[in-house]
């Protein structure tokens, strides 16, 4: 969608994602840097890989914000109907994968994929949302 | 639940952008609402009732069950 299309409230979203994944890149660098170059141990090391997950929670923190923002009860269905998708598809893949590896099947995989699966899954609940308007891009013009 | 939104803008000769404008609501919105995909909330029905001037029965028609 052009952000000329946009209303207020997904024009907000856009600008708040776009500043957080900014700034998870930055935080990204600079901690991984920091880690090569100082191996920092104790609470410093904690503090500082704690870091690189605050732009992911604040992309979750702008979705929920569009929830409550979005003043168009139709769109905002069909971000509920995105979200739910999205959590269905990353706790059964995060489910699954959990017990292969508990049984050896596969490796290890870092938690915070979890958010990565959760991200892809919004990607999955806009396809449904889209294949249930099949419709709607040829009507009443 | 069945409407007349279609026909009530056919008459008017307004497209779904303009209902949509008139109910400052996504053109998306408009499109399902007349589709019959998505029935909207008690206070959009009102606005739109008030929009085409009729009583809500004369735009929304709850289907019969037999």
């Amino acid at each position: 969608m052009a952000l000329t299309r946009m209303n207020k409230a997904q024009r907000r979203y856009v600008q708040r994602v776009m500043l957080f994944m900014s700034g998870y890149v930055l935080i990204l660098m600079g901690v991984t840097a920091f880690f090569r170059s100082s191996h920092p141990q104790g609470l410093s090391a904690v503090a500082a890989a704690i870091l690189p997950a605050l732009p992911i929670i604040g992309v979750l923190w702008a979705i929920g914000r569009l929830l409550v923002e979005e003043r168009d009860e139709y769109l905002r269905l069909q971000l509920v109907r995105q979200s739910l998708v999205a959590t269905a598809f990353a706790l059964t893949v995060a489910t699954v994968w959990g017990f292969l590896e508990s049984f050896e099947q596969v490796s290890h995989v870092p938690a915070y994929f979890a958010a990565i699966l959760w991200f892809a899954g919004l990607g999955l609940g806009s396809c449904v949302n889209a294949l249930s308007r099949p419709r709607e891009e040829n009507e009443g013009e | 639940m069945k409407n007349r939104l279609k026909l009530l803008r056919a008459e008017r000769n307004w497209s779904q952008g303009d209902v949509a404008e008139k109910l400052e609501v996504s053109r998306q919105s408009v499109n399902a609402i007349e589709t019959g995909r998505y029935d909207p909330s008690l206070p959009l029905a009102f606005r739109i009732a008030r929009l085409f001037d009729l009583p809500i029965e004369m735009i929304f028609i709850p289907e019969q069950k037999d």
